[in-house]
C-alpha cells in the first residue's frame, strides 16, 4: 500500500452490547485520527454503508476489520463469514467475539429453557397460547422473518478464520488506540504485522502484576461473598478470601476492578499458552488455599481444599464468566441429548 | 401486496427491522417494527451469585450499563433485606445523575438534534453531529465533548470502570468520595448546570424561534395519546433514582401509583410470534393491540412521559423550564396540573429538561456534608429470597426481579428493560407516520424516510446504543416491492 492509500476500516456488532463501539468512541479526540488515517468503508454506527455495499466489495477489500460481539443467531453467523472473506485482517474485537463473553454464559443452559423462561414461564407474561417468535410467520399482509436463535453462543473464531484478537469488555480505550497503531504502522508504514494469531492491545502477565493492592502470601481457610466481610482497602483482595480472577487474567486493563475494592472476573481473558481461565483459576486458588503445616497427609490436604472451596459460590459461572465459549468445556451437555459439544469449525450445526 | 423493507435500521440491542405493506390502492395497509435478537439473560443469570447481577446484566446494553448496574443494585437491597445508609444513596444518586447528564447530552446533540438544527430534509451527509458542530460552531461541539469526558470521568471514578461499572453491592456501594474528589466533582456538577441551561437555549434558538419545527413537532403524525409512566419522589417530582411508580392516563388523571415491588399487579408482557422483544401493556386497562387512546393499555416510558406522569421538577431552574414546556405546546392546568403533552417530538425538548434536573440535582449532593462519608459498605447477614429494584433508565422505567435461595443463587430472574416498555408506542409511532406520510401515489424521498425514522428516534430506543455517539447515521435501506415480489425500487439513506 502506498504512503497517500489510506487503510480501509470496518467495524460491526453481532450479539453484543454495544459497549465495544463506546469504547473505541471513548478514545476521545483520537477518534478524529482514526478518520483521518483510515478510510471507513463500513461501520453501522458512524456510516451509511450498506451490508449491499460490502456484499459489493471485491474479496479482502477491507484492510482492517473490527469484529465485536459473539455469534448468537444465524444473522450473526452469515454476516461473519461475510466480512471475513471481504477483509484481510479481521479482528476479534472484546470479549464476545475472542471468548464469548457474558452471553456465553448461555452454555451453561439450553436453548429451550431461555424461549422457555423469556416467553412462556415468567412472572408478567400473558401468554396464553405459548406463543412463540417463528422464524418465519405469515401475517395477514404476508410473511416476517427473523434470525435463526442458536442453541450455543460461539466466538468468531468457531465460524471463520481471525487473524487477532484483542481481549476486554469492553477493551480499554488506551489500549484500542494502541492497536491502531500498530495496524497503521503496518499497512502504511510497512512495519510487520504481529504473528498470526496474536492476542493484541494486552500486557502478558497476570493482573495482579499491575494491581498496587498489597499482596503478603497470606493464606486462607474460606472464601467470603462480596458482603460477609469490609475489605481492608489496600491489601489483595484474594487474600482476604474475595473471590478475585487476577492470578488467572490477563493484565492490560491497568487492574481497576480491584482499585475500587471489587476482585477482577477476568474479562481480559486467559494468558498466553494457557487454554482455559477456568482451570488456571482452579489452581491458583489451590495455592492461597490454608492447608496447614508441611507433613499433611494427602487426603487432608485434599479435604482442606475441598472445604475451601465449597464456600465459593457458583465456580462455573465464576470461573468462566467471560471465557465460556472459548474454554475447554465450550458448554454443558443437556441431558435431553438437544446439545451437543461444540468445537471450533463446526459452525452452524446446532442450531 | 407491496411491501416496503427497512433493514437493517440496526439496533436495539443490536438489530431492528421495518416491514410496511401497501395496499393495491397504495396506501400504507400495516406495519410491522421487528426486533430479530435474543440474548436470554433471564435464563443464563439462573444458577448464578445474586451479588454479581450488578456486573452481569451491564452487559445488556453498553450504552447505559450504569441503570441496569444500579436496578441490579437495588434489586439486592430488597433481595438482602438491608437498607443503604443515607450516605451510600447519595453516592449512588451522585454517579447515576452524572451519566445522565452524559447519555442525555449524547443523545440530543448525536441524534434528536441534527433533525432540528440542521433540518429534517437536509442532505443525510449533514445531518449528523458534525453537521451540528459546523453550524453551531466548533466551540459548541468542544462543549459538547468536554460534556462527556468529565462525567465520563466522575464515571469511572466512581464506578471503578469508564464502561460496565462495578462498585454496587447490596446495602452500598465499594467506592467512597474522597475529599480532593468531592472538590472535583463540584466541578463537574456547576459546569453541567451551565451546559444544561446552554442546550435549553440552544433548543429555543433553533427549534422554537422557527415555526415550521413547532408546526411539526405538533403534528397530528407524531402524536398519539397513551398512558404515561414516571417514577416520582415523595412530592410527585420526576426522580431518576427512587420513588413510586406513578401512571397517568391519556387526560392526566392519576390511574395508578405504587411502590416498585408492585409492578407484577400492574404489567403484563404480551408474545407475538412475529418479533424476539414482548410487548408490555397496563394490566389494569387491558391489552388491546397497538392502538392508542384511554381504552387501550399502551404506556410511554421516557422524558416527555416522565414529565407527563409528574407534577413538576425538585430543582428550580428544571421547574421554571418544566412550566415553560408545557405553557408552551398548549397545555392547561387542570386540578392543579398540566394535562399531558402527547407530541412524540417534544421528547427532545423533555429530555433537556432532565438534564437540567440532573446536573441541579449533582449540586445539591455535592453541597452535602455526607457525601464522603467513607462508610458505604455495609456487612449483611440477613437470607436473602426476592427482591425487586427499579430506577428510571433514560428510556423508560427499568424493573430487575430477582429470586434466589437462601445461599443467594439466584432461581429466577425477570426483567422489564427501559425501551421495551416502548415497544408498543414505537411500533404504533412508525406504523402512524407511515400512514400519514406514504399515500397513493407518494413519491418515497429520502426525506420521507427520514421522517418516519423521526417517529422512533424520539423515543431514544436502545437500538440508538451506539448511535448515541458519533455521526448518528446507520445504514437504512427501503426495497419497494411489486405484488409478485419483484424488487421495482431502493432506496438507501442515513439516519
Amino acid at each position: 500500500m502506498s504512503e497517500n492509500e489510506k487503510p480501509k476500516f470496518a467495524m460491526y456488532w453481532a450479539a453484543s452490547c454495544g459497549g465495544c463501539e463506546i469504547a473505541v468512541l471513548n478514545i476521545g479526540e483520537k477518534i478524529l485520527d482514526v478518520d483521518a488515517v483510515f478510510d471507513i468503508v463500513f461501520w453501522p454506527v458512524a456510516t451509511d454503508f450498506k451490508y449491499k455495499d460490502v456484499h459489493d466489495f471485491p474479496d479482502g477489500y477491507i484492510d482492517l476489520c473490527l469484529f465485536n460481539g459473539a455469534i448468537r443467531n444465524s444473522e450473526n453467523e452469515e454476516m461473519a463469514h461475510l466480512l471475513r472473506q471481504k477483509s484481510k485482517v479481521m479482528v476479534a474485537f472484546g470479549s464476545c467475539a475472542y471468548e464469548g463473553c457474558i452471553p456465553a454464559l448461555s452454555n451453561l443452559t439450553t436453548k429451550e429453557a431461555t424461549l422457555n423462561t423469556v416467553f412462556l414461564d415468567n412472572l408478567t407474561l400473558d401468554n396464553p397460547e405459548g406463543v412463540l417468535p417463528q422464524e418465519t410467520f405469515q401475517v395477514e399482509e404476508g410473511d416476517l422473518t427473523i434470525p435463526s436463535f442458536y442453541h450455543t453462543v460461539k466466538s468468531l473464531d468457531q465460524v471463520v478464520p481471525v487473524d487477532y484478537y484483542v481481549p476486554g469488555c469492553p477493551p480499554e480505550p488506551h489500549q484500542i488506540w494502541a492497536v491502531l497503531e500498530v495496524v497503521v504502522n503496518a499497512l502504511v508504514h510497512g512495519a510487520d504485522l504481529p504473528p498470526s494469531g496474536a492476542i493484541v492491545g494486552a500486557g502478558n502477565v497476570a493482573v495482579c502484576e499491575e494491581c498496587p493492592l498489597e499482596k503478603n502470601v497470606k493464606k486462607i481457610k474460606q472464601f467470603y461473598r462480596p458482603y460477609d466481610i469490609v475489605p481492608e482497602p489496600n491489601l489483595c483482595l484474594l487474600e482476604q478470601g474475595l473471590i478475585c480472577m487476577g492470578p488467572a487474567t490477563r493484565n492490560g486493563c491497568g487492574a481497576l476492578c480491584p482499585q475500587v475494592g471489587m476482585g477482577c472476573r477476568g474479562c481480559y481473558g486467559p494468558l498466553d499458552g494457557v487454554e482455559d481461565q477456568g482451570a488456571k483459576m482452579l489452581s491458583a486458588i489451590a495455592s492461597v488455599v490454608d492447608v496447614g503445616a508441611a507433613g499433611e497427609e494427602e487426603a487432608e490436604l485434599n479435604r482442606k481444599i475441598e472445604a475451601a472451596m465449597n464456600t465459593l459460590a457458583d465456580p462455573a459461572g465464576t470461573f468462566y464468566r467471560f471465557s465460556m465459549a472459548h474454554s475447554l468445556l465450550k458448554r454443558v451437555r443437556t441431558t435431553n441429548g438437544s446439545s451437543q459439544k461444540a468445537s471450533k469449525g463446526n459452525s452452524g450445526n446446532d442450531r | 401486496m407491496k411491501r416496503i423493507t427497512i433493514d437493517p435500521i440496526t439496533r436495539l440491542e443490536g438489530h431492528g427491522k421495518i416491514e410496511i405493506f401497501l395496499n393495491e390502492d397504495g396506501d400504507v395497509a400495516n406495519a410491522y417494527f421487528q426486533i430479530p435478537e435474543l440474548r436470554g439473560f433471564e435464563q443464563f443469570s439462573v444458577g448464578r451469585p445474586a451479588e454479581e447481577m450488578p456486573r452481569i446484566t451491564n452487559r445488556i446494553c453498553g450504552v447505559c450499563p450504569e441503570a441496569h448496574h444500579m436496578a441490579a443494585t437495588k434489586a439486592l437491597d430488597a433481595l438482602y433485606h438491608v437498607e443503604p445508609s443515607s450516605a451510600a444513596k447519595k453516592v449512588r444518586e451522585m454517579f447515576y445523575s452524572s451519566f445522565y447528564v452524559t447519555d442525555h447530552t449524547t443523545h440530543f446533540y448525536a441524534l434528536g438534534g441534527p433533525d432540528f438544527v440542521m433540518g429534517p430534509d437536509a442532505p443525510p451527509a449533514e445531518r449528523n453531529i458534525l453537521g451540528v458542530i459546523h453550524k453551531v460552531g466548533v466551540d459548541i461541539g468542544k462543549q459538547v465533548i468536554d460534556t462527556r469526558i468529565r462525567n465520563h470521568h466522575l464515571i469511572k471514578t466512581l464506578g471503578g470502570r469508564g464502561v460496565h461499572p462495578v462498585a454496587g453491592l447490596p446495602g452500598g456501594w465499594s467506592k467512597a468520595i474522597t475529599e480532593e474528589e468531592r472538590q472535583e466533582f463540584e466541578e463537574i456538577a456547576k459546569k453541567n448546570v451551565d451546559f444544561g441551561l446552554f442546550s435549553l437555549k440552544l433548543f429555543d434558538d433553533i427549534v422554537l424561534a422557527n415555526q415550521e419545527y413547532v408546526d411539526l413537532i405538533l403534528s397530528d403524525a407524531f402524536t398519539h395519546r397513551t398512558y404515561y409512566m414516571g417514577t416520582v419522589d415523595e412530592n410527585n417530582h420526576v426522580n431518576f433514582y427512587d420513588g413510586k411508580i406513578r401512571v397517568v392516563d391519556p387526560q392526566g388523571g392519576e390511574f395508578v401509583k405504587y411502590p416498585a415491588h408492585d409492578y407484577a399487579k400492574h404489567i403484563a408482557e404480551r408474545v407475538e410470534p412475529w418479533t424476539y422483544l414482548k410487548f408490555p401493556y397496563l394490566k389494569g386497562v387491558g391489552w388491546k393491540g397497538l392502538e392508542d387512546g384511554m381504552e387501550s393499555g399502551l404506556y410511554c416510558a421516557t422524558p416527555l412521559s416522565r414529565l407527563n406522569a409528574a407534577d413538576g421538577m425538585a430543582t428550580p431552574k428544571a421547574q421554571e423550564f418544566f412550566e415553560k414546556f408545557y405553557e408552551t405546546l398548549g397545555s392547561k392546568k387542570i386540578n392543579g396540573r398540566f394535562e399531558p403533552v402527547h407530541h412524540r417530538l417534544a421528547t427532545h425538548w423533555a429530555r433537556l429538561i432532565e438534564l437540567l434536573y440532573a446536573a441541579e440535582r449533582m449540586v445539591e449532593l455535592i453541597a452535602d456534608s455526607e457525601i464522603t462519608d467513607p462508610n458505604i459498605r455495609q456487612v449483611i447477614t440477613s437470607t436473602p429470597d426476592e427482591g425487586i429494584g427499579s430506577v428510571e433508565a433514560p428510556r423508560g422505567t427499568l424493573t430487575h426481579h430477582y429470586w434466589t435461595d437462601d445461599k443467594g443463587i439466584l432461581t429466577k430472574v425477570n426483567l422489564i428493560v427501559g425501551t421495551t416498555n416502548n415497544y408498543g408506542p414505537i411500533a404504533m409511532s412508525v406504523k402512524k407516520a407511515a400512514q400519514s406520510l406514504i399515500q397513493k401515489g407518494t413519491v418515497i424521498s429520502e426525506g420521507l424516510l427520514n421522517k418516519i425514522e423521526m417517529a422512533f428516534r424520539n423515543y431514544d430506543p436502545c437500538m440508538s446504543c451506539a448511535t448515541h455517539s458519533l455521526p448518528g447515521q446507520m445504514p437504512l435501506e427501503v426495497t419497494i416491492y411489486d405484488h409478485n415480489g419483484q424488487v421495482i425500487d431502493i432506496l438507501s439513506k442515513n439516519i
